[in-house]
């Protein structure tokens, strides 16, 4: 079990209704965690079209879940 | 400067473009993104950037390390605004000096090119009809 801190942005924070919260979770990687996240929200963002970051970081889908992480799943980009 | 930032408010070009001065450099290349009155077809009246500030820097970094690794460039640096923005501000702005133009240009179109496709920021637009929303290109979602 590990505690983390979601950050959401853009249509994914307007569709959670909240910019961050704190979840326990089971997950056994970050794409586990993304299916909890998705499913508690009704995020209709699926992984593939996401990317994941940890502590400000790119991470990868099939890593595991950090205790104590800050994750953010980052939809399409829009910036320029 | 050199490097890559975020703006949360206008910011002012001559300034930065001093920093990129050097001796070996030939010549400069600039790109400025400007807020334009439509997108889509649609009338917009205005936008906001949101950023994801510590992820957003360091994409921007690794950009700028990169154009600095691929061209044969003396300084490079890069400046996104978040926040509020109105039809003519000025969204991002890339600055590239080198011996040559040609490393100039192309560090240029590769570090804009680079920031739009991976930096997360997006993009929120106001649209005259009164509506707004988020963009999310290529995405074939919402």
């Amino acid at each position: 079990m590990a505690t983390v801190t979601l950050l959401y942005f853009a249509s994914l924070r307007e569709a959670a209704g909240l910019a961050s919260e704190r979840v326990d979770t089971a997950a056994a990687d970050l794409q586990g965690l993304y299916a909890e996240t998705q499913a508690r929200h009704g995020f209709q963002w699926p992984l593939a079209a996401l990317r994941v970051a940890v502590d400000g970081e790119f991470a990868r889908w099939r890593d595991a879940v950090p205790d104590g992480a800050e994750v953010a799943f980052i939809p399409p980009v829009s910036g320029g | 400067m050199q490097g890559f930032r975020l703006a949360e408010v206008a910011f002012d070009i001559a300034a930065l473009r001093a920093t990129l001065l050097d001796d070996r450099a030939g010549g400069y290349a600039s790109f400025e993104g400007w807020v334009r009155d439509r997108n889509d077809g649609r009338e917009v009246s205005g936008l906001r950037y949101e950023a994801y500030p510590a992820l957003a820097e360091r994409e921007g970094e690794r950009i700028i390390a990169e154009a600095l690794e691929k061209f044969d460039i003396v300084r490079v640096a890069c400046v996104h605004r978040i926040g509020e923005l109105a039809i003519g501000d000025l969204a991002v702005w890339v600055g590239v000096s080198a011996a040559h133009r040609g490393a100039a240009f192309d560090a240029c179109r590769y570090v804009i090119d680079e920031v739009k496709s991976r930096v997360p920021i997006w993009k929120h637009e106001h649209y005259r009809q009164g509506d707004a929303g988020w963009l999310h290109p290529d995405s074939g979602a919402p």
